[in-house]
């Protein structure tokens, strides 16, 4: 097919045509980096944990007034909630992944390093690998005479008694992976405050961190101390997946039974947190596809209008063609190739424009640089709207009845 | 003419109904995005206490030892106790408050209402009337209060309702972590939005229950939430929180003058540079001093979601305008021989030109018309959204003229283009050509 024809017709609306082409490029460019985005939140919605995602449930309290005996207290806690029908273990911890608070620290490789290495996240409590479903790959669990009190390690921390410290850690492979690359961890030394030395003893294969996952997702590091209600820790129930409502209607009827003088501050699934941590990157997704659509949508419209108004326009010179032998199929073709036309300049630009909008979004919003693969994909994306759209209008131009050459206006 | 040139736009817009209903309805789709974003936006990166912004400040000092140090660290976002206490007994400033956020068990006399967690704010006595709090009864507490760690409290409106059903409830009893406090004022209408002096809790629509004094709340060993940022082998230990290296407290200062700012700004490099020498700070004097307004720019309060959802939205409307430019020129033109006529019967240019743009104007009034209904489901559904600040975005008097002044204008401007080329047509040609 020829397209100098068009290009001459084009040359004649140039401005009209202009303004197409500016339409097509702005969408391609914003589609191209909206599904990016999109792509970038589900990846962060799809996020692995490492642990028993659905078959732990979790209550949070406080007390009214502070106990004396906290520690014995929640040993007398964990003691009854072992006794739930379905309850598999539990556990007291610090903080769980998804959940709204954090404790953190930095990790050295060396005692006379003035930067940490990396920020990890601290868990600590009993029995952690076996209750959140933890796996060991490398080394071993703590043993029981391992475990601190925590009001202990505070107090050893205030007078500088290092003996009153865990000296032992389990670390995740990711962690592993950044220390020593290539090596064993296992019997290595990571210093953590100022220089407190504690050895690596076990390797997970994955454990989150609670949150602020851009400090890196898998960095974290637990210590054997233990910790008592009183102190913040959130009891951690594993059980059967169809038994998790039942578990935790009965766990808070025994922690109520045990001591009513205490308010619950939080309870829930393992499932429920990670639906409401990734809750506003669901509806951020779903803005950005309304708005993809939105733009589509508005650019075919747009599309079909001006094809409709150049079909109108050019109905006499279509109807001369025909009666100096076009065949319906080249009057089709005509208007299919301009539509190509005008829709591949505007893609070429774009594709910069959205390099351009990457660039920005790089330098704001610290996101990887859009993969090429996304350009062929908007590309294709955009053609096949142009096409569908000016398939319409090009119809009804190939519709056009050679007589209409000898009527005027 | 003006009335016969609406007239004419109306027929001539009722003649392609399709295409005006595309073009009304891609300028009302790109006002309405637009407008939801930014009204968003306006609401969240408001100035929280617009008379009295300019002379609060926020004080930052930098305690830490020299791990992590480098050139151009900024110093921690808050105070530890010795620093805080230090700095609010010295009253360098018109006013001064150190304060936290914490939840606070509170036990209800009336044995309807069952125990809850209260938020709370723990702070000083110049918290009050330094930020203009407004007050329905009662008062704030006072100096010696603070210094005597005082059982009193101040309670919000919402808190004064749910519990004593909106009557005034000064000299009542509040139980708080088994200890008895006397309410001694009940606040009015304050939800200072962003949270500007406590923003871990929340930094919008997060509202506290009751103000307590900071001593008080210390002396009872009340747990304060937050964020507590240690150095060295502290560990944070939360039951001595007053001796540990740890920043946990926020501090504002009131300084009325340019001068008073100055010299607050060298009050604080001189402490610093004295601990410097001390020992106790290991680092250089390394101070700032940012007003309200720069502080929650610093903060980046605003959620970055939001601005690239207002990004978002203007590009659409870009691509809405860019549509209907293209539309209108091209209906414009189809209308050249119209236009001749009406030129060669001796309309002018400029009459031709304002009869156009008239024309564009109509659609760009339909269109902001169907924007502004638009903006307001738009709003609707980002109060159905889970964020913190959804209950706040809501449509006021300045952003529903500015929506409507934006569609006409857009449209004027997108009228403005074609109806300038159209209004150029050579008359003579174009009724040749018949």
């Amino acid at each position: 097919m020829d397209i100098r024809p068009i290009l001459s017709t084009l040359r004649r609306h140039k401005f009209t045509a202009c303004l197409l082409i500016a339409e097509i490029a702005l969408t391609c460019a914003i589609v191209c980096n909206a599904v990016f985005l999109i792509g970038q939140r589900l990846e962060r919605m799809d996020m692995t944990t490492g642990i028993a995602e659905h078959e732990l449930v979790y209550v949070h309290m406080a007390y009214i007034g502070m106990p004396s005996d906290g520690m014995a207290r929640s040993a007398a806690d964990v003691a009854a909630l072992r006794q739930i029908t379905g309850v598999k273990s539990v556990t007291m911890m610090n903080q769980i992944p998804f959940g709204d608070s954090s404790s953190n620290m930095g990790l050295r490789i060396d005692q006379t390093q003035q930067k940490d290495t990396i920020n990890s996240a601290q868990y600590f409590g009993e029995n952690m690998v076996q209750t959140y479903g933890l796996q060991v790959v490398a080394g071993r669990d703590f043993q029981p005479e391992e475990y601190q009190d925590l009001d202990k390690v505070f107090a050893g921390l205030r007078k500088g008694d290092l003996n009153a410290l865990p000296k032992s850690a389990l670390v995740t492979q990711a962690v592993a992976n950044r220390l020593w690359p290539g090596q064993s961890p296992l019997g290595k030394q990571v210093y953590v405050g100022q220089g407190i030395p504690l050895t690596v003893v076990g390797v997970l294969k994955q454990l989150a961190r609670p949150n602020q996952f851009e400090k890196g997702a898998q960095y974290s590091v637990i210590n054997p101390i233990r910790i008592a209600m009183s102190q913040g820790a959130i009891y951690v129930l594993r059980c059967a997946p169809q038994d998790r409502d039942q578990v935790l209607k009965e766990a808070l009827a025994k922690l109520k039974a045990l001591d009513p003088n205490r308010i619950v501050l939080n309870k829930g699934t393992e499932d429920q947190l990670r639906h409401n941590y990734f809750r506003n990157d669901r509806a951020m997704a779903g803005i950005l596809l309304g708005v993809c659509i939105a733009l589509l949508v508005v650019t075919a419209l747009g599309i079909v209008g001006l094809a409709s108004f150049w079909v109108a326009q050019r109905n006499r010179s279509i109807g001369v063609r025909r009666a100096l032998g076009a065949t319906r199929r080249n009057i089709l073709s005509y208007f299919q190739t301009e539509n190509f036309l005008l829709t591949t300049i505007g893609i070429a630009l774009g594709m910069v424009l959205a390099y351009g909008i990457n660039l920005f979004l790089i330098m704001h919003y610290e996101l990887p640089r859009l993969p090429a693969i996304y350009f062929p994909i908007g590309a294709v994306t955009l053609w096949a709207i142009g096409q569908a759209a000016v398939l319409g209008p090009a119809l009804r131009a190939a519709a056009v009845p050679p007589v209409v050459a000898t009527r005027s206006v | 003419m003006f009335a016969y040139y609406f007239d004419l736009a109306f027929r001539s817009l009722k003649r392609n109904k399709a295409l005006t209903a595309l073009m009304v309805l891609a300028i009302a789709l790109g006002i309405g995005a637009c407008m939801t974003t930014l009204t968003v936006l306006h609401v969240l990166s408001g100035d929280p206490l617009p008379q009295r912004s300019g002379s609060l400040y926020y004080p930052q000092i930098d305690p830490r030892d020299m791990v992590d140090y480098g050139p151009n660290v900024e110093p921690p976002e808050q105070l530890s106790w010795v620093d805080g206490m230090y700095l609010l007994h010295a009253k360098r400033a018109a006013r001064q408050a150190l304060m936290t956020g914490g939840m606070v068990p509170l036990q209800p006399t009336q044995s309807t209402v069952d125990p809850f967690q209260a938020v709370a704010l723990y702070t000083s006595s110049d918290f009050f009337p330094m930020f203009g709090v407004p007050f329905k009864y009662g008062t704030g507490w006072v100096d010696t209060e603070d210094e005597g760690k005082a059982r009193v409290a101040v309670i919000s409106a919402s808190l004064n309702d749910k519990l004593f059903g909106g009557k005034n409830s000064v000299g009542q009893v509040l139980r708080l972590q088994e200890t008895a406090f006397r309410i001694i004022g009940v606040l009015g209408d304050w939800h200072p939005n962003p949270h500007f002096y406590e923003w871990y809790m929340g930094s919008y629509a997060s509202d506290e229950d009751v103000y307590l004094p900071l001593t008080t709340a210390r002396d009872l060993k009340m747990e304060h939430d937050g964020s507590t940022d240690c150095w060295g082998n502290s560990g944070g230990d939360p039951e001595h929180l007053e001796t540990v290296n740890c920043t946990w407290l926020q501090f504002w200062v009131q300084l009325d003058t340019p001068a008073s700012v100055a010299d607050y700004k060298s009050f604080l490099e001189h402490y610093s540079q004295d601990q410097h020498t001390a020992g106790r700070f290991l680092r250089p004097p390394n101070v700032r001093l940012r007003n309200l307004m720069q502080w929650l720019d610093y903060l980046q309060v605003v959620p970055s979601d939001t601005r690239l959802q207002m990004w978002l939205s203007l590009g659409f409307l870009a691509v809405c305008l860019i549509n209907t430019v293209g539309l209108m020129l091209a209906k414009f033109m189809r209308r050249a021989s119209e236009l001749s006529v009406r030129r060669a019967l001796g309309a002018s240019q400029r009459a031709l030109f304002g009869q156009l743009l008239i024309e564009s104007g109509v659609v760009g009034l339909l269109g902001g018309l169907g924007g502004l209904l638009l903006a307001l489901f738009g709003l609707w559904l980002v109060r159905q959204q889970p964020a913190d600040y959804a209950e706040l975005a809501r449509m006021d008097i300045a952003m529903l003229l500015t929506t409507l002044i934006i569609a006409v204008g857009a449209s004027l401007i997108a009228g403005l283009l074609p109806a300038w080329r159209a209004c150029h047509v050579a008359p003579a040609l174009q009724l040749k050509g018949n």
